[in-house]
């Protein structure tokens, strides 16, 4: 009986694994696409069917980012970008975090707080941008407050709905083993929200990439959106598309992170996995 | 001894789920309750786990009202009700944080040999069948050793030989430590099988409609005549159970068999 469990737990275990070798294709796959557009643009440019001014080629682009990589430049500009995203994700995760959870678990806060939330969100952030300016000057002090709200709604959102969705059923079992208040919220009402406040951050940190942007373009003296002003009145295209290269990249790779550091106290989960 | 005084169950919508349900269960008695669906046997259980509260009467434990869960009462709910984020061990070893992590780990390992998931330990609920989940969650509730087990249909989503072989295991636990058991279930031949006495319940409003002891010596042979009997004086009483519900019912079939 036990030698047979062994065995099918063995087998579960290698399971996974066979279809790597078949993600791994499809992932090469999907940067097929992009890589023939881009020699086909080249090939274009090169052989003077077109004339990319406009629109540089790959290695024009790849020369940009390169020197610019080699002076320093990028790399303050990356800093600066990287700094202001992290403070206004961390402001605004902490706050949606808090209100999102208050108000998800008290029926009274959510009455006294949530409409006027909800009122606020229908604001596009943008909007806030003068009066920020006006509150915080044109420095630093702004523009983390612009992403913190963009970061803050959807973690706001994501963990209030969390935790009302809670199972009571799994409540139930907690209050069967006569968790106390401190027990039951670590035992059993935060890992039962983990996942959704996770997807929660992750949505807060795309739209902190996407405010960044706006609150660089709106006036900064550094950082990867200031590059891309720079760029336009500069009428240098290959630095603006170098910066939005840029961003991609630090984008995924914050994410990624994010992913990284989850991925242990999510290992139990199957479905949410393979989408990630 | 666990017993029920005039237990009445009215839910917010005003469903009776309960009226006047008055009861004694021995100690180390095993008791089944059986009924059509929807006559408050899942009610009764959250009541005597403190789960739910009574809209009157009351059910004392050892003379003590029950108010609220107790340490010494164990339950085995429909689903498995595992927590998803912990292996099969932790999920096991719920109820054993106060044990030091070995004796819990000796403990949990014999809990899962006995439901017949040795060797699952770190496995993760959703990688069991359904029946091995409830199996997990029958562990949970046994290694805590309860003074008295509550269980709602348990074993209902099992396959025959699963069914029978987990029969064998509650029926020696049981004899180790002789908790007080409180079983529902839709099989007669489950509660023949293991109950010292079987409730029939009726619904609307879910009441007591006959009890019956179980004149059967342990071990029980399923096949032998008076096990037959015994199944077929419960089935008769089920059937009644049921068509004294509804009266009315019967009448309304007639008037409209004059209309026609
Ligand atoms: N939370 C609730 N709120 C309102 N009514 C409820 C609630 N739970 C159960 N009921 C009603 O109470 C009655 C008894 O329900 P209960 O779940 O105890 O039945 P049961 O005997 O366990 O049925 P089954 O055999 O189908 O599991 C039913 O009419 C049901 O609709
Ligand atoms: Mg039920």
């Amino acid at each position: 009986m036990s030698a047979l469990g062994i065995e099918t737990a063995a087998d579960e275990q290698g399971g996974p694994a066979r279809p790597r070798p078949r993600r791994a294709g499809v992932a090469l796959a999907g940067f097929a696409l992009p890589v023939v557009l881009a020699v086909l643009w080249e090939i274009a440019v090169r052989s003077g069917f077109a004339n990319g001014r406009l629109m540089p080629p790959p290695s024009v682009v790849g020369a940009t980012l390169w020197s610019l990589a080699a002076s320093g430049e990028l790399f303050t500009h990356a800093a600066a970008t990287l700094w202001r995203v992290a403070a206004g994700f961390a402001l605004g995760a902490a706050a949606g975090t808090l209100l999102g959870a208050v108000t998800g678990a008290l029926p009274v806060a959510r009455g006294l707080i949530d409409p006027t939330l909800q009122a606020l969100r229908a604001i596009p952030s943008i909007a806030w941008v003068p009066l920020f300016i006006l509150w915080l000057g044109i420095f630093e002090a702004s523009k983390v407050a612009l992403i913190a709200v963009g970061v803050f709604f959807p973690v706001y959102l994501g963990v209030a709905a969390a935790i009302q969705g809670i199972d009571r059923k799994i409540v139930e079992v907690g209050r069967v083993f006569r968790l106390g208040r401190l027990a039951m919220a670590r035992r059993v009402l935060l890992p039962a929200i983990l996942p959704a406040w996770i997807t929660a951050l992750r949505s807060g940190l795309g739209l902190g990439f996407m405010f960044v942007v706006a609150a660089e373009i709106m006036g900064a003296s550094e950082g990867l959106g200031y590059l891309l002003v720079d760029g336009q009145q500069l009428g240098r295209p290959d630095t603006i598309i170098a910066a939005i290269i840029s961003f991609a990249v630090l984008g995924k790779l914050a994410d990624g992170l994010l992913v990284a550091l989850t991925r242990p106290v999510l290992a139990w989960q199957d479905t949410a996995r393979d989408k990630l | 001894m666990l017993s029920f005084e005039t237990l009445s169950k009215t839910y917010a919508d005003g469903t009776q789920a309960l009226s006047a349900v008055t009861l004694d269960v021995a100690q180390g008695e095993i008791l089944a309750l059986v009924g059509g669906s929807g006559c408050g046997k899942t009610t009764l259980l959250r009541l005597i786990a403190g789960l739910d509260r009574p809209s009157a009467g009351r059910i004392l434990l050892d003379g003590e009202a029950i108010a609220e869960p107790r340490a010494d009462v164990g339950v085995i709910f429909q689903e498995p009700r595992l927590f998803p984020w912990l292996s099969v061990a932790e999920n096991v070893g719920f109820g054993l944080s106060h044990l030091s992590a070995f004796e819990r780990e000796g403990l949990v390992t014999n809990a899962l040999v006995r439901v017949g998931l040795g060797g699952h330990d770190r496995r993760w609920p959703r990688e069991l069948s359904g029946g091995q989940q409830q199996r997990v969650a029958i562990a949970r509730a046994l290694v805590t050793r309860p003074k008295l087990l509550l269980m709602d249909e348990p074993f209902s989503a099992l396959d025959a030989t699963t069914r029978a072989s987990l029969h064998g295991h509650l029926l020696a636990l049981w004899g180790e430590s002789r908790p007080t058991v409180v079983m529902v279930t839709h099989d007669v031949e489950e509660a023949v099988t293991l109950a010292d006495r079987i409730v029939v319940m009726q619904p609307k409003p879910g009441r007591v409609f006959d009890a019956f002891d179980n004149p059967l010596a342990r071990p029980r042979d399923r096949l032998s005549p008076a096990f037959e009997a015994a199944k077929r004086e419960i089935l008769r009483s089920l059937d009644r159970s049921l068509r004294d519900e509804a009266p009315h019912q019967q009448k309304a079939a007639e008037t409209a068999g004059m209309w026609w």
